[in-house]
């Protein structure tokens, strides 16, 4: 990245931007634990729309966590140079990632056709909360796909090998950190309807 | 203060390290001074915006203040500057509560926040730790960048028709989340949404930035048990940070979500402006919670790099080492611990359960004794010191009983029955105020005092500085003391108006002298600002290490370049205190002196 100064070696053995990434990551923790522990925290106080979750969920579920595969796949491929296979793994993590993102588009018209709104006169901060996991999490999914194909773009120009690995390694903590991410919300969801 | 220039082991490091590639001589100006990726100058961002800032949080107060102490005075003559907010010689009531929400979040946030840990976490810490500079460059632009916008919409926001937002700096909602609720709830408050919005990002990504650089780009030698106390400080705060920002941004989300797109998060049954609203369900409760869980680790992100400040500016002026380095650290480990389960004692005449109160009773006494620790370790530095009165050191000797003074009440307001006499009066503001406002300010004041000679090559005048101190520290507690006394008797804050109370009437005088003294204050900081500018074009030129001291920064040139060393970086053999250390030559050791040119001082555990 530009503007990183060069020092030879790092007092914690760890690269600088990984380790900046791991702060990232404990930060959009930090958000989801505020809207998780509110949900608890609101849920109790009753006044709360039970409803089903929409069935799709589960399917989009095994679409992220097999896109988590792929991306792993291809980060192995990478160290040992496949260039070829990489291509094509990271291309099936995109292509998952967004059928993912679809799928989660579904399940929002899902809930909209069983009038669950995010907002409005009949909305109930129950549907809300649903709404707003699902889309915040969507946000975070679209710059980690934005991140992949920015992998995708460099492997197309010979910039991901196994002497060049930080990039793509920084990508796969972050897509397996989104994935995580989202397992976690399902079951929450599902353990709270 | 000695101006020779003692210049000590200057020839220790000096050798040219080929592989360094630090030619920015020659950069464009815009890439020099405007988006420079150096953390020294992005320090110097910071703290000019955040000095701007400061007067105008400053300037907002003495205009509220003149409402309170003379609420019969007419003020026709600030019609030039606020136009249609003077009524037929009146303020305002709507401007009133505006005025107090900008200056608490101009102060709070933009002040003691972006402005201290801002310029110092900035500046020290790649000069403390040996660091060429952050781990990114780039996201340390633009985490100052995101400032810069933020500061710029909110004080645009000051212009709207309807007013800046209004809620108090704490926008707790119904009232903030309502457009029709109040003409502060308009535009004012979107603005200031986005301008936080704003803000947290460039919180985020400074943080990120410090932490990363603290724990990976330590010089050879410099153990985490070497690292001066600013530096221990400053990580402690940015950890505070990225732990507690992204909460607030997800409450503040929330409450977007209430006021643009009809959800109920926070708002139920709600009858305002002759009509029943269809929000049910929401709970006012809910903001409290995720906003206090950001709100009180944010005031030791405030007090905390003043801790840091302040232990190293006692020790370099007490001649002495700190006393309890590592309970020093210890303390701050366990304030910050502390930190983000004491938030509910913001909220107990919130309607919380009672008993939760009790807990949060507990945790929050427990704070004191951490903080009692900091107190005892300061004054045990400066007990039987040489202490050379420099005018840093009379900010930190000044920073060190405000905290006292303020921490006090502290106890008092801790407890959860006290608490339902002295809520949301005066004595709450008398108490933040001195704790963590007038405190962090004093660290600021001493931080910039103390490190100018490295920011400008030159050093600020001494005796306005002098002049400086006395009148603000004065200033501070003729307006803080007889605060208390106003919030005992249960004098309500954000006021606009008491006169209708009789019970109040008898504290016109005592209000007339807080405000006289707040003006005073106030205006006796523009000799700091004078000082401040003069001083950085015609100030007496420094030496590279004016006050004697032992951490790394010292050992750089008196103007350190981009990279900070021309030579190699210089390896750390020993903690930054050992001053007046008994046998050695002078009365300090700087960091890089190795223990094996000290033989007449070493202790027998001191070895390479």
């Amino acid at each position: 990245m530009a503007g990183v100064i060069q020092q030879k070696q790092t007092s914690s053995g760890v690269h600088p931007l990984k380790f900046a990434l791991w702060l990232i990551i404990i930060s959009i923790i930090m958000m989801f634990a505020a809207f998780t522990s509110a949900y608890i925290v609101r849920k109790e106080e009753g006044n709360w729309l039970e409803f089903d979750l929409p069935d799709n969920l589960l399917i989009n579920t095994v679409l992220l966590v097999l896109s988590s595969v792929f991306m792993q796949l291809a980060y192995f491929v990478a160290k040992k140079d496949n260039i070829n296979q990489l291509k094509i793994y990271l291309a099936l993590t995109l292509a998952l990632g967004v059928a993912f993102l679809i799928g989660q588009w579904e399940a929002w018209g899902d809930l909209v056709s069983r009038k669950i709104f995010f907002g409005g006169s009949d909305a109930n901060p129950s549907g809300s909360f649903l709404y707003v996991l699902t889309g915040v999490h969507g946000f975070h999914l679209i710059t980690g796909l934005l991140y992949v194909l920015i992998v995708l773009i460099s492997a197309f120009n010979f910039k991901v090998h196994s002497k060049k690995m930080l990039r793509i390694e920084l990508c796969t903590v972050y897509w397996h950190f989104l994935g995580g991410l989202w397992v976690y919300l399902y079951l929450f969801l599902s353990l709270n309807h | 203060m000695a101006s020779t220039d003692i210049s000590l082991h200057k020839d220790v490091h000096h050798e040219h390290d080929a592989h360094d590639e630090h030619d920015h001589h020659d950069q464009h100006f815009i890439f020099k001074y405007i988006f420079s990726q150096d953390h020294k100058v992005i320090a110097k961002q910071f703290l000019i915006t955040g000095i701007i800032w400061a007067f105008i949080g400053g300037a907002l107060s003495s205009i509220f203040r003149l409402q309170l102490g003379w609420p019969q005075a007419t003020l026709e003559w600030l019609e030039p500057l606020l136009g249609k907010w003077i009524e037929g010689g009146k303020l305002s009531p709507e401007f009133y509560l505006g005025l107090v929400t900008m200056h608490g979040t101009i102060m709070v946030f933009f002040v003691l926040t972006a402005g201290l840990s801002g310029t110092f976490s900035n500046f020290l810490i790649p000069l403390q730790i040996g660091a060429r500079d952050m781990a990114s460059g780039f996201l340390n632009m633009l985490s100052y960048w995101f400032f810069f916008i933020s500061s710029i919409i909110l004080f645009f926001s000051m212009f709207l028709e309807t007013g800046p937002a209004a809620a108090g700096w704490t926008i707790y909602p119904p009232l903030s989340a309502l457009p029709q609720a109040m003409p502060g709830s308009g535009a004012g408050m979107t603005w200031w949404i986005v301008a936080m919005a704003f803000f947290i990002v460039s919180q985020l990504l400074g943080g990120i930035n410090y932490i990363t650089t603290i724990i990976n780009l330590r010089t050879a030698g410099m153990s985490m048990t070497k690292l001066p106390l600013t530096i221990w400080a400053f990580l402690l705060t940015a950890i505070l940070g990225v732990l507690s920002f992204p909460v607030l941004l997800s409450c503040v989300l929330l409450l977007i979500f209430d006021r643009s797109f009809g959800t109920s998060f926070y708002l139920s049954e709600i009858y305002v402006a002759g009509e029943a609203l269809s929000n049910v369900g929401g709970s006012p409760i809910l903001f409290q919670h995720l906003f206090w869980f950001l709100g009180h680790p944010e005031v030791y992100i405030v007090i905390l790099p003043g801790f840091g400040i302040v232990s190293e500016i006692i020790a370099t002026n007490a001649r002495k080492p700190i006393f309890g380095y590592r309970a020093m650290i210890g303390s701050m480990l366990g304030i910050s611990l502390l930190s983000f389960v004491v938030w509910a004692h913001h909220m107990f005449v919130s309607g919380m359960n009672p008993f939760l109160g009790s807990v949060f009773m507990f945790l929050t006494l427990i704070i004191a004794v951490p903080s009692a620790v900091k107190v005892f370790n300061w004054i045990a530095t400066l007990w039987r010191g040489n202490i050379v009165f420099t005018v840093p050191m009379m900010f930190a000797i000044g920073f060190v009983s405000l905290f006292i003074s303020g921490g006090l009440t502290g106890i008092i307001l801790g407890n959860s029955a006290l608490d339902i006499q002295v809520h949301n009066t005066y004595f709450v503001v008398a108490h933040f105020h001195l704790v963590m406002g007038a405190a962090a300010f004093f660290g600021m004041f001493a931080g910039v005092y103390h490190w100018f000679p490295k920011m400008f090559g030159r050093m600020m005048d001494e005796k306005l500085g002098y002049v400086h101190f006395w009148l603000t520290f004065i200033g501070v507690y003729m307006v803080f003391m007889p605060m208390h006394y106003v919030g005992i008797a249960g004098f309500p804050r954000r006021y606009y108006s008491w006169t209708s109370f009789d019970l109040f009437q008898s504290f016109a005088n005592i209000n007339m002298y807080i405000s006289l003294a707040a003006i005073i204050a106030w205006l006796a900081q523009f000799i700091f600002a004078f000082n401040f500018v003069y001083s950085i074009f015609r100030g007496r030129r420094a030496s590279a290490n004016p006050w004697h001291s032992n951490t790394l920064e010292w050992t750089t040139p008196v103007l350190p370049g981009h990279g900070n060393w021309p030579g190699a970086i210089p390896a750390v053999y020993r903690w930054p205190y050992d001053y007046s250390k008994p046998g050695a030559e002078d009365d300090f050791i700087p960091q890089t002196v190795p223990y094996s040119e000290t033989q007449s001082s070493n202790l027998p555990h001191d070895k390479d």
